[in-house]
This record gives structure tokens, sequence and C-alpha cells, in this order.
């Protein structure tokens, strides 16, 4: 079978999946006030759409999840050149770094609460801490591992330390910064849906807690599908400007 | 050159703490919130002598060990089965892509509905998380495995079962190992996160109860003890990996 045979198949069977729970559901075979029918998700993220009342917490989410990611981003960049270019800030930092990685971001949302209230502030906070870890280690590995020749190469040029640091090391820690985006981005995500949920910002996270609490199980999964996608969209989004920044490597693909 | 780097790392941590320290006394920031080192200290000294401490740790690794063990039960044979056999690779991709982008912190509401309060609750979502690292470095594991030696069983004659007891799953090893102790990690960060979130067991909600009663002080030593929890599992579990797979390495260099 060719590639796009297969990629058909894959689907039907993942529709063959679906229509398996909308057949069970029917059937009252798996409980309906835990699993509805896949077709009344479907009827609610309709209904939302058509009112118009989904786009605020949409939006609400995406804003506080993009706002937190790009702010690590940038804030693990800087941070993870800052260690890397010395041998005396990797000594004093990179345990501190080490301790605080496994810690479940999640953790930091009541001392946030504490300190910034339930706040859109709060979130974006919490979201920061938690996504900036795997763009921090890549950038710290991504830095450090520029090629010798290179940096022997910009002194003889005379590059300023700005220069080089432009020129040369960001380019060669793109990938890695890249990869730690990745993972960082999944990771803002689940942060803001949790935050929301605790701080009722008005965001997919707190609506799908409410439908829960009102044991309203079709709106919860129609929830869970917007959350799916978005994971997905944020995924292939950046997969996509990925490429494009990292066209000129080969080994990456690019076009 | 060792103790000057341990002596350095530490140096920012102490440092930080008695900053801290220093500027809560001055009560340059507020005591409410920011509490100070020398009342929390104390105050998880109190909770370890209580006993509370060790029952809130219990019940969170309770869970995660829990979710865990199920995504590793589920992961590692499905893996097996997709890395050896291509056409169901094939036939189950859009299913797992459309799945795995889903934020963990979605099925909060739908465990919370299913299960209500309870062990179950934090285990299936941390389940639900950790399944797809196991699986995706098992079915790359697999499929990395020298092809010559599933041949060889062939040749001896071995069924199926044989071969991949015998010779698919020691080859695959060291990869899925890494995929275990990733998803560890992450079941401790997605079990304190729902109990953060809604389950009122394990250390989470020993964080969320200290902060809504205004007991900065206790919170912040939750809050400590999590982070040296995860952390000091993180470092067993790389000991661990090391010496379980000796074997591997030294007939690899042996090679």
């Amino acid at each position: 079978m060719s590639k796009t045979a297969w990629r058909l198949a894959s689907f039907a069977f993942a529709a063959l999946l679906l229509a398996l729970w909308q057949f069970l559901a029917d059937r009252g075979l798996v409980s309906r006030v835990f699993f509805p029918a896949p077709s009344r998700a479907f009827d609610v993220l309709g209904e939302w759409f058509a009112s118009g009342e989904v786009w605020g917490p949409l939006a609400g989410t995406v804003w506080r999840t993009l706002a937190g990611w790009l702010a690590a981003t940038v804030l693990g960049v800087v941070l993870g050149a800052a260690i890397a270019s010395a041998a005396v800030t990797r000594d004093l930092f990179e345990p501190t770094v080490e301790f605080l990685r496994p810690m479940p971001s999640s953790a930091m949302i009541p001392p946030a609460i504490l300190l910034l209230g339930l706040t859109d502030g709060m979130v974006v906070a919490v979201v920061v801490f938690g996504s900036i870890w795997p763009i921090l280690l890549g950038a710290i590995h991504g830095f450090r591992s520029v090629e010798p020749r290179l940096i022997e190469l910009s002194r003889a040029l005379c590059l300023g330390r700005v220069h080089r640091l432009w020129r040369i090391s960001l380019p060669n820690a793109l990938p890695e910064i890249f990869a730690g985006m990745r993972v960082s981005l999944a990771i803002a995500l689940i942060i803001t849906v949790v935050a929301e949920m605790l701080s009722s910002r008005p965001g997919l996270g707190q609506m799908i807690l409410l439908a829960a609490r009102a044991f309203r199980s079709a709106e919860i999964f129609a929830g869970v599908f917007m959350l799916g996608a978005l994971g997905y969209l944020g995924n292939l989004l950046l997969e996509r400007v990925e490429a494009h920044f990292l066209r000129w490597r080969p080994a990456v693909g690019g076009t | 050159m060792t103790a000057r780097r341990i002596l350095l790392g530490l140096a920012f941590p102490v440092a930080f703490l008695a900053l801290w320290e220093i500027l809560a006394r001055a009560e340059v920031l507020s005591n409410d919130t920011f509490s100070r080192i020398s009342i929390i200290v104390p105050a998880g000294v109190a909770a370890l002598l209580d006993g509370t401490l060790l029952a809130r740790t219990a019940e969170t690794l309770g869970s995660a060990i829990l979710g865990w063990a199920i995504a590793a039960a589920a992961g590692i044979p499905l893996g097996l089965l997709l890395g050896l056999v291509r056409p169901f690779e094939r036939l189950l991709s859009a299913t797992v892509e459309a799945l795995r982008p889903v934020p963990s912190a979605a099925l909060i509401p739908i465990v919370l509905l299913i299960y209500g309060f309870s062990l179950a609750m934090s285990a299936s979502v941390a389940a639900f998380a950790c399944l797809w690292p196991i699986l995706i470095v098992t079915t790359s594991a697999v499929r990395g495995i020298e092809p010559r030696l599933l041949e060889v069983g062939r040749a001896l004659g071995f069924g199926a079962v044989r071969r991949i007891w015998a010779f698919a799953l020691p080859a695959a090893l060291p990869g899925i190992a890494v995929g275990l102790r990733v998803a560890f990690g992450i079941a401790i960060v997605v079990t304190v996160t729902v109990e953060i979130a809604a389950n009122p067991r394990g250390l989470g909600y020993a964080m969320i109860t200290a902060q809504q009663s205004l007991r900065a002080e206790v919170m912040y030593a939750y809050l400590f003890w999590i982070g040296l929890v995860g952390w000091v599992i993180n470092v067993a579990m790389v000991r661990t990996e090391r010496r379980a797979l000796r074997w591997y390495w030294a007939a690899r260099s042996a090679q």
C-alpha cells in the first residue's frame, strides 16, 4: 500500500473507534453520564460556535498560554546564553537549575495565588515558571556546544561579543531551543488549564471544570476536544516555523 | 576543583534564601505572603514529626506509582507490537496523533465525574500522561533493533512470543528504561497537579489547604519538600537505570 493509502486507513481506523463509541453510547452500553455519545459533544461544539460564547474562553486560554510560553522562551534563551557563557556562571547556576527542573510546576500555583492573587498575571507567571526548563536546558546545551573553530574564526574576524552571540552561537543553539520550545508549549497549555481551574479566570479550563461540577459531560468532552485540537494545531504550527528557521540545516529537513 | 564546584553550586541557593530571610525580617517582603526560612523550616519539621508530611507523601507517591505502572503495563506491550508490526503502527498513527496532544489536565473533570475524589482519579490521569513517552520510546527502541537478531530467533525456530521475550525485549530495554524514567517524573508532576486542581489527597492538596488557610510557612515547607522529593527520585532513577543496565553497556563496549 502507498503512503497515502495507509494514511487514509489510519483515519478510517480512528473514525471506526469513534463510531464504536457512538454505538456503545447509543445502546447505553457505556454510561451516558460519564461517556456521552460523541455526537452530543459535537452538538455542543456546534452550539458554542454558533452562539459565539466559546470565543472568549478560547481566546483567554490561548493568550495566557502564548504569553507565558513566549516570555519563557525569551527568558530561557537569555538565561541559557548567560549561564553557558562562562564556567563560573555555569557552576553557580546549573545545580539550582537541575534541582528546580523536576519540580512539579503546578506546585508553584499556591504561592503564586498568595503573591499575585487570582489574576491573569498569576496564571502567566506560573506558565513561565513551568515551561522555561526545557528551553533553558536546550539553550544552555546549544550555546555550549558551538564548534570551537567557529569561535576562533569569529575572534580572527574581530567580531564583537554581541555579534558573535547573534551570528554564530544563536544559530548553533537554535535546533535545541526549538526542541525545548516544542516540549514547553505542551506544558504551557497544561498549566494554563490547571491555573484557570483554580483561579476561575474565564478560559477553557474553567469552562470544563464548571461543566463537571454540573454533571454536563457532553460539555466536558466538547472542551477536551477543543483542548486536544489546540495542542495539535500548536505543535503543527511550531513544526512549520521550525522548518522555516532551520531550513539552512540539511539534516533537519527544511523543504 | 569539585569542592569548588559544590561550593559555587550551593552559593546561589544559600544567597537566595539568606536574602529572603533578611528582606522578610526587615519587612520589605510581607511576612503573611512570603513567610521566611526561619519559620518555614520549623513548620516543615513539625509536619514531619506529626506524620502528616509522610502520610501526604505516601498518598502522592501511591497515585503516581499506580498510574505509572498502568501506563507501563499498557505502553510496553503496545509499543512492542507497534514497533515489530509496521502495519499496526500505520493503522494507529492517526488515533495516536489525535489523542497525544490532549493536555492531561483536560482529563481532570472527566475522571472527577467517573471516580470522584480518590486514588484512581489521580492515577488515571497520570497513566494517560505517562502512556505516550513509554509507548513512543518503546516503539522506536524496538524499531532500532538489529534485524539480524530477530532473524537468528527465526532461524532457531523460536515462536513469536519467545522471539519477543528473548530477543526484542532485552535489546529494546535501554530505550524502554529511559522512557520509564521520564514517565515517572511526569507521573509525579501530574499527580501533584491533579491534587492541586481538584483531588483532596496528597502533597498538592496539603499545599492548597495551607495557602487557603493563609499558613504561608506550611505552604512553602511543602513546596520545598515537593522539590526535594522530585529531585531525589530523579537522581535515584538515573542511578538505578545505570546499575540495572550495566550488563548492556558492558556488552556494548566489549564489542
